[in-house]
């Protein structure tokens, strides 16, 4: 008897998802009834809270089926990109810890916002119908709204909650109303049902057509595609850095297992009719993004446009649409969080002149005073530029390779072209703090935390030492399935 | 033979002598065990390499000391290196410029010893590497790897304009590369196979390898500079510290040329075949046309990258002839080349030491006080003009003679830009070491020290004993042209 409840237990493939959910509210009261440092001690907890989700997102990886009327699905692909997500939460919440302390943001709501957030995008990434697809975008995204205006007394952090919170909204909005379309042309939500339905069919008629390309809108925004990326340089300026760097490392990850999930899976047999679409929205990316963010300052907004270009990268692959297009988008994705957690945990300990790190140009002289810290951006930067030997480069090759396999050859060449404007401005970061000549006195202090520098240290190991067994990661990821 | 990884261990050697420059914590009294470590470690390599010669096996053409590693659990990419007669040469080159550009730099680089010195050994590492992969993801690697370091190098320890001839160096050789990176994909996708070894031979048909070529020559011209892909290299190497000039002009621009005779003459017989005439084309426009700009210039630098192109030029039009004299004149051509163009940077370097100036205007009469040098100077000189006796001339008689079967006015476009190089070389010699000393700064310059003897008189040695006994350099490489040949005569017979 008792055997057979556990059995029933591990049947259930929620679990990872309600224990989440059950311990983000546990976090809620345990933030109210610590006197003493209650934000410190709600991160803490919150960070052991995702450790323990992803052990049992693991343990959760075989039982591949669908449970709740199909609401959610479980699969290797769902798997490996909700560890990737708490692995990013978790990343983050450690390095943003002593930033938020020091600019004197200590609500204990920040931490639980993540979670809550985290939650919505395991349940996104999960997601096997229309309906919870929704649900799940708004809950992470509701979440983010709020993260991203959590400093009241800042105008730009105000500024940029508002922005982000309209556009989003605006952008559910059509996303809702695709959906809806796609459930009154095909009558049912379920993204196998749809598949199925459309099985019948030679064409996509034109209610459908516009469903998809509503839906494809809202994703495309949530994943900050051209030509609905306008928030993401606004909001990733306005908000405080840290926030800043949850958004640039998480929300992206879960957006685009999701815009995968919903390619391949619907609208798997309608190949040509999203295809164009993604096409252009890669190109776009790709472009605006290096182009774009030649002229930033602002290392935050260079960092947008750097993530748009990225999101370019994995539409690619996602146009490709065969095994390796899965299994470049997983090792592009792990590239790009390792990569930004990084680069986010370096930026959010620099100090100049006592001011938390804005302008790029203040690095300057800081390969002088310190130089493993400027090795440190020197090698992120080039390996988000796709220069070898950095992990940076691999993603970017198995984009190619899935390109190629299927003689994408306009999309690869442009592609390529792409990332050489964009290693400009990654060189760039390199020539302020190596080129330019320092005659002030360099009033740069680096001070991290001890977790942090383990995260940093961490990161920037996977990413030079990649290169000497890339089997690791490239193991896991060919054996994914939607 | 060895039954130790040689070769592995000449490629990280350098790396490892670099990762413990890392360690040493660099101030006024530490530089010096910096560059001393610098320097042993990349002696250590060069003797190694100097053993691989000594065990190489002359008769065999294929590859010899290999290894090979299963690297990626999903494609055939291997860790898998080798080499053969044509790259035994390019890392001997390597190894054999690397020590004597940080004793070049010994004493001018005062700023950051370690990240230099670190740059260098990286630098050294990835030059061998790229020349010893099979694998052509390996050597993309590598190929490109190079970028970062020399980026370094020209960026920090550059001249006036060094921002700018940094970006356009990393900028315009990336470029080049990330199209070679779309071609090495292709191959792989279509063959499944990513060893240079395997694929040499005849494998694409004859529209795939048009554009393969295409992407290919994308790369290697820029890398050798071809004209008009050749602009970055005046800016790069007038910017550059001198060491970096050297390695510039001495290895990284034969990349080019290796890269031409693996990928597109191995690889790609057919469409070779086709691009010949535009290859001829442009190397004697390029020899033409960048000999009288060499003539104008008033930088003595600028001057002998414009000769670098020009020789390049020679290179390009003896891999192209695809005959024994003009690959085996190539070959020489670009040992050659690197070693001379290497040396008269050098020599460049001294009395820039002195001076910090480049002008010619600015020097005459050197040979009143400084007849070492003079004398040194002139050995190069007449080894870049390609006087009998001297490396040049075996690399371009070769070259010159292997054009005969093809065409005449290939024969007289480059017989041209050698009397041309003569021109500007001599006139340059004239300028600057004969004559009067008619600028009293002048009257205090010192001859060659120690150390810059050191440096100079192997690179003279060498320059003589590769014009009187060039078989020791084409024995080696024999057979493994011929391979190439064949393959590439049995795919254009049908």
């Amino acid at each position: 008897m008792k055997w057979q409840m556990l059995n029933n237990i591990n049947n259930i493939i929620f679990i990872p998802e309600i224990f989440l959910a059950l311990f983000s509210f546990i976090s809620l009261i345990f933030g109210l009834y610590v006197k003493k440092n209650a934000f410190r001690q709600t991160s803490n907890f919150a960070v052991i809270i995702l450790f323990f989700t992803i052990i049992l997102v693991y343990l959760d990886n075989y039982s591949n089926f669908a449970d709740y009327e199909n609401l959610f699905e479980n699969s290797s692909f769902i798997s490996f990109f909700k560890i990737l997500v708490l692995l990013g939460s978790i990343s983050t919440i450690i390095i943003t810890k002593d930033y938020f302390l020091a600019i004197k943001l200590k609500n204990f709501e920040i931490p639980i916002l993540f979670l809550f957030s985290t939650l919505g995008m395991m349940l996104m990434i999960s997601s096997n119908n229309l309906m919870s697809m929704y649900l799940a975008i708004e809950l992470q995204s509701l979440s983010l709204y709020v993260a991203a205006a959590i400093k009241r007394d800042s105008v730009t952090s105000a500024e940029s909650g508002v922005k982000y919170f309209i556009l989003g909204a605006l952008s559910s909005g059509i996303l809702l109303y695709g959906c809806s379309l796609i459930y009154g042309f095909t009558g049912s939500m379920n993204f196998n049902e749809i598949n199925f339905y459309l099985l019948n069919y030679e064409n996509l008629n034109m209610g459908l057509i516009f469903g998809l390309v509503f839906v494809m809108v809202g994703l495309a925004f949530k994943v900050s595609a051209v030509p609905f990326h306008m928030w993401t340089p606004d909001v990733y300026e306005g908000a405080p850095n840290s926030v800043t760097a949850f958004f640039a490392i998480v929300p992206k990850i879960a957006g685009v297992a999701l815009i995968y999930r919903f390619c391949l899976v619907p609208f798997q047999n309608f190949y040509l009719d999203w295809s164009q679409i993604v096409f252009f929205l890669s190109i776009a990316s790709m472009f605006l993004g290096a182009i774009a963010a030649i002229a930033q300052t602002n290392i935050k907004r260079l960092l947008a446009y750097s993530s748009i270009g990225h999101i370019g990268y994995i539409l690619i692959a996602l146009i490709a649409a065969n095994d390796n297009a899965v299994k470049a988008a997983s090792i592009y994705m792990f590239a790009y969080m390792v990569m930004n957690i990084g680069i986010f945990a370096i930026i959010l300990s620099i100090k100049v002149k006592n001011e938390f790190l804005i302008n790029i140009y203040e690095l300057k002289g800081l390969s002088k005073s310190n130089p493993i810290v400027s090795l440190s951006i020197s090698i992120i930067m080039l390996s988000m530029a796709g220069i070898p030997p950095f992990i940076g480069f691999f993603g970017k090759f198995y984009v190619f390779i899935a390109a190629l396999q299927q003689e994408l050859y306009l999309l690869s060449i442009l592609g390529v072209l792409a990332s050489v404007i964009s290693a400009f401005y990654y060189l760039r970061i390199i020539k302020i703090m190596y080129f330019d000549d320092n005659t002030e006195i360099i009033n740069i202090y680096f001070k991290i935390s001890y977790q942090a520098k383990i995260i940093l240290f961490i990161s920037l190991f996977i990413i030079i030492f990649f290169i000497f067994y890339p089997s690791f990661l490239i193991n896991i990821s060919s054996n994914l399935i939607l | 033979m060895i039954d130790w990884p040689l070769l592995s261990v000449i490629i990280f050697l350098p790396l490892v002598g670099g990762l413990i420059i890392l360690f040493i914590k660099e101030d006024e009294v530490t530089s010096n065990n910096i560059k001393w470590s610098a320097l042993l470690t990349s002696i250590g390599t060069f003797i190694l390499s100097l053993i691989l010669w000594l065990q190489f096996d002359y008769l065999n053409p294929s590859y010899q000391f290999q290894e090979k590693f299963r690297w990626f659990d999903d494609f055939n990419f291997f860790y898998h290196i080798g080499i053969d007669g044509v790259s035994l040469f390019m890392i001997l080159l390597s190894t054999f410029l690397t020590p004597l550009c940080i004793l070049a730099s010994w004493s001018n680089i005062q700023k950051r010893v370690k990240e230099y010195m670190l740059s260098f050994l990286f630098l050294e590492t990835v030059m061998i590497g790229m020349f010893a992969s099979i694998d052509i993801l390996l050597f993309y690697i590598f190929f490109e790897a190079v970028l970062i370091p020399m980026y370094l190098i020209i960026g920090i320890w550059g001249g006036a304009r060094r921002i700018y001839a940094s970006f356009k160096f990393f900028l315009y050789t990336l470029l080049g590369s990330v199209l070679m990176l779309i071609a090495i994909i292709v191959m792989y996708i279509n063959t499944n196979s990513m060893s240079i070894e395997s694929l040499q031979g005849n494998f694409f048909s004859f529209n795939t390898q048009i554009f393969l070529w295409l992407a290919f020559f994308a790369s290697f011209a820029v890398k050798i500079p071809m004209w008009p892909f050749h602009t970055w290299l005046p800016d790069a190497h007038v910017e550059a510290p001198t060491a970096g000039s050297v390695i510039l002009a001495g290895v990284l621009l034969k990349m080019g040329g290796y890269g031409f005779i693996r990928f597109s003459v191995g690889m790609l017989p057919e469409a070779t075949e086709f691009f010949v005439p535009l290859i001829m084309m442009l190397s004697i426009i390029a020899i033409i046309y960048t000999s009288l700009v060499a003539l104008a210039q008033t930088d003595i630098k600028k001057l002998i990258a414009y000769s670098s192109v020009a020789h390049m030029g020679i290179v390009t039009i003896g891999i192209f002839l695809v005959n024994q004299q003009g690959l085996e004149g190539a070959m020489m051509q670009m040992i050659s080349h690197g070693i001379v163009s290497a040396a008269l940077f050098l020599c460049v370097g001294v009395i820039y030491d002195r001076m910090h100036t480049r002008e010619i205007k600015f020097y005459g009469g050197l040979v009143q006080r400084m007849p070492l040098y003079a004398t040194v100077f002139m050995i190069f000189m007449l080894g870049s003009v390609g006087l009998p006796g001297t490396s040049g001339f075996v690399g371009e008689f070769l070259v010159i003679v292997g054009a005969f079967q093809l065409s005449s006015f290939v024969v007289i476009g480059a017989a041209f830009g050698i009397i041309l190089s003569a021109v500007y070389m001599l006139y340059l010699y004239k300028r600057i070491i004969f004559g009067t000393i008619t600028n009293n700064k002048l009257l205090e310059i010192l001859d060659l020290n120690t150390r810059e003897k050191i440096i100079l008189i192997p690179l003279a040695i060498s320059v003589i004993i590769l014009g009187i006994f060039p078989n020791i350099f084409l024995d080696p490489m024999r057979l493994s042209l011929e391979l190439i040949i064949t393959n590439y005569e049995m795919a254009n017979a049908k």
